[in-house]
């Protein structure tokens, strides 16, 4: 089942510069992708497109079912509602604890505290923060703050998983330790995962769907495993 | 029920970042704080200034002393001539012997030189008052050319001149008010945009994990509120307080017995109501105009 679409999708900047040039490609529901490319080669675009930070110049991107690009300003949240977003710069409210942190996202949606309650416990179990509920992002290392941030991500059962390079301000060992998170969930919830990284090491261990984008083009869309051994030859 | 929720978490939010942005929120505060007491000022001396021409215009009147020899029917149809005047309000009469016990009330040397008189000397006259001062001369002149009036007596030239001088005073007072009130929106709205400045991150992680527009805008909108209603509870306890000890010091009157103060009862608590609406709204709209910038992508 496809789960996000891009149809011909091409995006030119005010400023005439090409950030997506006619890229198709569909994931399907329970995925794991990795979208890989240099830096300013379309990759950031490419994951903005998918929570309507950025909207096609031309071309259809649909994203469970909703088409982005015909999303009012207004009705933006109807569609982040449906999925779960995590940054390289974590975007924690610095003045939240932990706990308020991740509730934050089911108090948009209008949940009671006793319904918020247990599934934020249960968020943040599955990251391994339960301990610390009540600390503020500033008193957590790195790792940690990537960790509520996933937490948040995940807290409303979203079916696609966002995750803009989520590694890239933490060292080796803690990058592991989040990218077995970010698996978990994907296995455990059978969320759909789309990961924009740099990270080439952990996208040759991981083995999964690759897709390169260079200048624009999706350079190639490699099935799982099948990209470390393209990039040997 | 999710509604009332959702403003429930507004309420509990904004007054939580009122008390974690402090500093930023005790700016904003005393910023309304002083302009609303100059506000507060401005409209106690305007009020006091246009209630003091409101006393003495009504205290201004036209007094018609009628000839000697006018009977009874003449002076009735006198009456009705001034009636007919657009601008008189009241025609009230005075007969030479009413007018003749005030003058020997008011002064012994009279009532003993009048004791001596066979006749009275007082004239029997009406006393007109006015709906505009304004037109106080006109009227005066007008009522001087019916046949049977003696005398026409009027509004010193003074209290003529005084009074046109007060309802300058009135209108410059009216506009220094609204330009405090558009300042202190402006700066109440700038401090306001300055708290909002430094949460826009804040706001853009709102959007991120999905928060519609309502939900980013209530707290912000309840925090400007509670900003503009603390800051005006001091200007609120000097007016109150202040102009209350002021009447009292003052017992009631500026200098003259012309220029009276107003009660401070009811008065001191509807300027406060003023001062209170004025901190609310503006400090409402302040944060709402900052936050819809950050609203827009």
């Amino acid at each position: 089942m496809k789960l996000i679409e891009f149809k011909k999708v091409n995006k030119v900047y005010k400023n005439g510069v090409t950030a997506l040039a006619d890229v198709s490609v569909s994931i399907d529901k329970g995925e794991f992708v990795f979208v890989i490319g240099l830096t300013a080669s379309g990759k950031s675009t490419f994951i903005k497109m998918l929570y309507r930070e950025e909207k096609p110049t031309s071309g259809n991107v649909l994203v469970g079912g909703l088409n982005v690009g015909k999303i009012r300003n207004g009705k933006v949240f109807k569609l982040r509602r449906r999925l779960g977003i995590v940054f390289q710069d974590f975007k924690l409210l610095p003045r939240l604890t932990v706990y308020e942190n991740v509730a934050f996202a089911l108090e948009c949606v209008g949940l009671t505290d006793k319904e918020i309650r247990p599934k934020v416990m249960e968020a943040l179990d599955r990251v391994g923060l339960k301990a610390k509920v009540r600390a503020f992002p500033g008193e957590l290392s790195g790792g940690e703050q990537q960790r509520v941030c996933i937490a948040r991500a995940i807290v409303n059962d979203p079916r696609i998983l966002i995750c803009d390079e989520p590694t890239g301000n933490l060292d080796p060992e803690t990058s592991e330790e989040i990218m077995k998170v970010i698996e978990s969930i994907n296995k455990d919830l059978g969320t759909t995962i789309i990961m924009a990284t740099h990270d080439k090491d952990i996208v040759n261990r991981m083995k999964k769907r690759v897709l390169l984008i260079e200048q624009g083009v999706l350079a190639g869309d490699y099935q799982e495993g099948s990209y470390k051994a393209h990039e040997s030859n | 029920m999710k509604a009332i929720r959702i403003i429930g978490r507004s309420f509990r939010d904004a007054f939580k970042s009122v008390i974690r942005n402090f500093s930023l929120s005790f700016a904003s505060i005393m910023c309304t704080t002083i302009t609303l007491i100059l506000v507060a000022v401005a409209i106690i001396c305007g009020a006091n200034v246009s209630n003091a021409t409101k006393h003495m215009e009504s205290e201004l009147t036209i007094i018609v002393y009628l000839g000697k020899d006018t009977t009874d029917e003449a002076a009735a149809n006198i009456k009705a001539d001034i009636e007919t005047q657009e601008n008189v309000e009241e025609v009230i009469y005075k007969s030479k012997d009413e007018a003749k016990l005030e003058l020997e009330e008011k002064s012994d040397s009279f009532k003993t030189v009048v004791n001596y008189l066979e006749e009275n000397p007082c004239f029997n006259s009406y006393i007109v008052k006015v709906k505009e001062v304004r037109y106080l001369n006109t009227t005066a002149e007008y009522i001087k050319g019916i046949s049977g009036v003696e005398t026409v007596k009027y509004g010193e030239n003074a209290v003529d001149t005084i009074v046109s001088i007060f309802d300058v005073i009135q209108k410059i007072v009216v506009v220094i008010v609204i330009a405090l009130v558009i300042v202190t929106a402006f700066l109440i709205s700038n401090t306001i945009k300055l708290t909002i400045f430094s949460r826009r991150s804040e706001i853009e992680i709102m959007r991120l994990v999905g928060a519609s527009n309502i939900t980013i805008k209530l707290p912000f909108l309840i925090e400007g509120f509670i900003i503009g209603v603390v800051g005006a509870i001091i200007p609120v306890c000097v007016t109150i307080y202040g102009y209350v000890i002021l009447h009292s010091i003052l017992g009631g009157k500026v200098f003259t017995n012309m220029l009276i103060l107003i009660e401070p009862f009811n008065f001191v608590f509807i300027v406060s109501l003023v001062l209170v609406s004025i901190g609310a709204l503006v400090g409402m709209y302040g944060s709402l105009k900052a936050v819809r910038k950050y609203l827009k992508i």
